[in-house]
């Protein structure tokens, strides 16, 4: 999948829904809503569906078909099984457990991780966005700057953090965590990496919510809790949703992050980690290749079909004039 | 239901020198409605805000019946207010928008319900209760925004422009109602806006701002009969009045080829040599060939009057004057008359100081 190519692009959009198109973006619509383009992007779908569908084919053939002919022979003689998926999902062998066993662990990874840096970074967000207090651009240009930092780069020290704790000369300032080997340190390390964009991203969109419609909560007498959870929230659902989307998705695809934080630990590595490790080793068995790797698509596309409507409501309509 | 207090309150924005409200002092009776009116930038929202608390108050003293509040969070204030885009919460039906400071409030839910359907009734916003704002029409969103802030027997109503944002008619129609629904209700309210007209139907009293600093606060009427300096007199009344510097000479003022009789002792308060003259288009008539001469450029014709938009030269300086005329029995375009000052309603300003002289 190219989710994770695509990611910052599609983000860039969703932070300023409100916007009133000026004569470029208008420009710019009018191309991609053109003859031509939508003929582009039906040869691009095409072509990105092709292989996808090919592997969903395949991984319903038997092991014998799989090897010895093109998945578009099968429609030809059509032979079904679900061996492919059975053997993928149940059958472990003395050092690998079953494939349900890194699938449930994605999602042991993935819900925390996208869940933790989106309640902080909202939070976040909407201090940066509508309290007033000094240094407040100073903390949001640092956070903004902080993007620039390669995840690559801040690998090793963190898992030293991880094991060993932080030790400085021979004072010992955070004694060694113990974590390593649980899911702790994955779910630490993509909050921190998924942090500053999105506390950059959702600082913009509730920056967008009207300044009026802020002021009137809190002339009706709200706090700045009751403001936040009755009226800002409410407001930033398609924001946080778009967003929720694209964490999940990103560490659900993530490789980097699983393998190196998870230690190698079988039992918490996430079904990348495995099917990485399948290609690897049991590079001849196609058909429970075929059956993982679409295991392990199949969830990115239901979150997206089931969330997608977020992306293009405009929840804002109606509340000030014009 | 409380006064409300300014005492020499002031702002300033960050980074600014100038302040934005300049020491204001005023004293807002109990069920009285009060306007703030001035051009734009002049302060007037400002003022409004401050006493909101959603403008921080850098000098001086707000009070609210007899609380101070200049250093309270706008949520313990005790008022409602109306915003010029209505600032309606768009994720909540009309009746959870009413009730929403009832809710923050704790009220229960019956109560709530009940208050927000009297408020609806008040309003004619009962068919639409359950509706979203985006399915409202402009004046539908106006009424809603003015229920919100009726719903919870504030205090004090604070009203920034909300009828701006209305088309002319209806601008008309709203006025009206919401003046009689604030006397009914009695309730204390401030209320902004850049239409003097719209501050001179609806106030009781009306205190006129410029460059932050309060000019008059006075009646209706006072201001349009005895405006205290020439920024209220020309500022207040539409057409504006005509405001003439000329030069005093024996017994009055130099009106063209004639003299207006003033009082010397008015004169006297003043040594320049000129005095602003102010005389409203209804006192400045056509006569026969006394006063300024005038050629007039266009005849506004309004029905039962006319405005005559007239040029003069006064000792070598162009001047517009406004005369009302006969809605249809008129001088025309292009014709020279003589405008004269008559029924002795006359406003002297001093030229420099441009304080009121009688």
């Amino acid at each position: 999948m190219s989710i994770q190519a695509d990611k910052p692009a599609k983000k860039i959009k969703v932070a300023k829904p409100s916007k009133e198109p000026s004569a470029g973006v208008k420009k710019m619509k009018d191309a991609f809503s053109s003859p031509w383009a939508s003929f582009a992007a039906i040869v691009i779908a095409i072509f990105w569906t092709i292989p996808t569908f090919g592997l969903l084919v395949s991984s319903f053939r038997p092991e014998l078909d799989i090897n010895n002919s093109g998945w578009w022979t099968f429609f030809l003689s059509p032979n079904v099984t679900l061996e492919n998926y059975e053997s993928a999902l149940f059958q472990g062998t003395a050092v690998t457990p079953p494939l349900s066993q890194y699938f449930f662990n994605s999602f042991a990874i993935t819900l925390p991780a996208a869940i933790f840096p989106l309640t902080l970074a909202v939070f976040a967000a909407y201090a940066l966005a509508w309290f007033d207090f000094k240094g407040k651009n100073f903390i949001f240009f640092g956070i903004f700057a902080l993007q620039v930092i390669p995840l690559q780069m801040s690998l090793v020290p963190l898992l030293q953090l991880f094991a060993k704790g932080l030790v400085f000369g021979d004072s010992v300032l955070i004694p060694p965590l113990g974590i390593t080997g649980t899911y702790i340190p994955i779910w630490i390390a993509h909050t921190i990496f998924a942090l500053p964009l999105a506390i950059f991203l959702m600082h913009n969109f509730l920056r967008q919510i009207p300044r009026e419609l802020i002021e009137a909560a809190r002339v009706d007498g709200a706090g700045w809790f009751s403001l936040f959870r009755q009226v800002v929230f409410p407001l930033s659902i398609p924001a946080i949703a778009s967003f929720a989307i694209f964490q999940f998705l990103w560490v659900w695809n993530d490789l980097l992050v699983g393998l190196t934080f998870g230690g190698g630990v079988k039992d918490i590595a996430p079904l990348t980690v495995r099917l990485a490790e399948m290609v690897g080793t049991r590079g001849s068995n196609w058909e429970v290749l075929t059956a993982g790797a679409f295991i392990s698509m199949i969830v990115p596309l239901i979150v997206f079909f089931a969330l997608q409507r977020y992306f293009v409501r405009g929840l804002l309509a109606g509340s000030v004039k014009g | 239901m409380a006064s409300v207090k300014f005492q020499k309150a002031s702002r300033v924005y960050p980074g600014g020198t100038v302040p934005a409200v300049d020491a204001i002092d005023l004293e807002i009776a109990d069920g009285e409605f009060l306007v703030l009116v001035g051009p734009s930038g002049c302060g007037k929202s400002t003022t409004l805000r401050m006493l909101a608390g959603l403008e921080e108050v850098n000098g001086g003293q707000i009070l609210i019946g007899d609380r101070d509040v200049t250093n309270i969070p706008p949520k313990d204030r005790d008022i409602a207010m109306v915003f010029q885009n209505y600032a309606l919460y768009p994720h909540m039906t009309v009746a959870e928008n009413m009730g929403f400071a009832l809710k923050i409030a704790g009220v229960a839910k019956e109560e709530r319900a009940a208050r927000v359907l009297d408020a609806a009734k008040l309003l004619d916003l009962e068919p639409y209760l359950n509706r979203k704002p985006k399915a409202l029409s402009g004046g539908q969103r106006q009424r809603v925004a003015m229920g919100r802030a009726i719903v919870r027997k504030p205090q004090v109503f604070l009203m920034d422009e909300p009828l701006s944002n209305l088309d002319a008619k209806l601008r008309v129609q709203t006025r009206t109602q919401i003046a009689s629904l604030q006397r009914r209700l009695g309730v204390t309210t401030v209320y902004v806006t850049h239409d003097q007209v719209e501050a001179m139907t609806m106030g009781d009293r009306v205190a006129v701002l410029k460059d932050g600093v309060l000019q008059q606060v006075a009646t209706p009427r006072e201001l349009y009969e005895t405006p205290k300096n020439v920024f209220v007199a020309g500022f207040i009344g539409s057409p504006a009045m005509n405001l003439l510097q000329l030069p005093i000479v024996e017994g009055g003022v130099q009106f063209g080829n004639t003299v207006v009789k003033i009082d010397r002792a008015v004169l006297s308060k003043t040594n320049a040599k000129l005095v602003t003259l102010g005389v409203r288009p209804e006192n400045l008539v056509v006569s026969g060939n006394e006063g300024i001469s005038v050629e007039v450029d266009v005849v506004e014709e309004l029905g039962s009057d006319g405005y005559l938009y007239g040029s003069a030269t006064i000792d070598g300086a162009h001047h517009e004057l406004v005369s009302r005329v006969d809605g249809r029995d008129h001088p025309h375009k292009g014709d020279t008359v003589f405008l004269t000052p008559a029924g002795g309603i006359m406003h002297l300003f001093d030229v420099e100081t441009g304080e009121r002289l009688n």
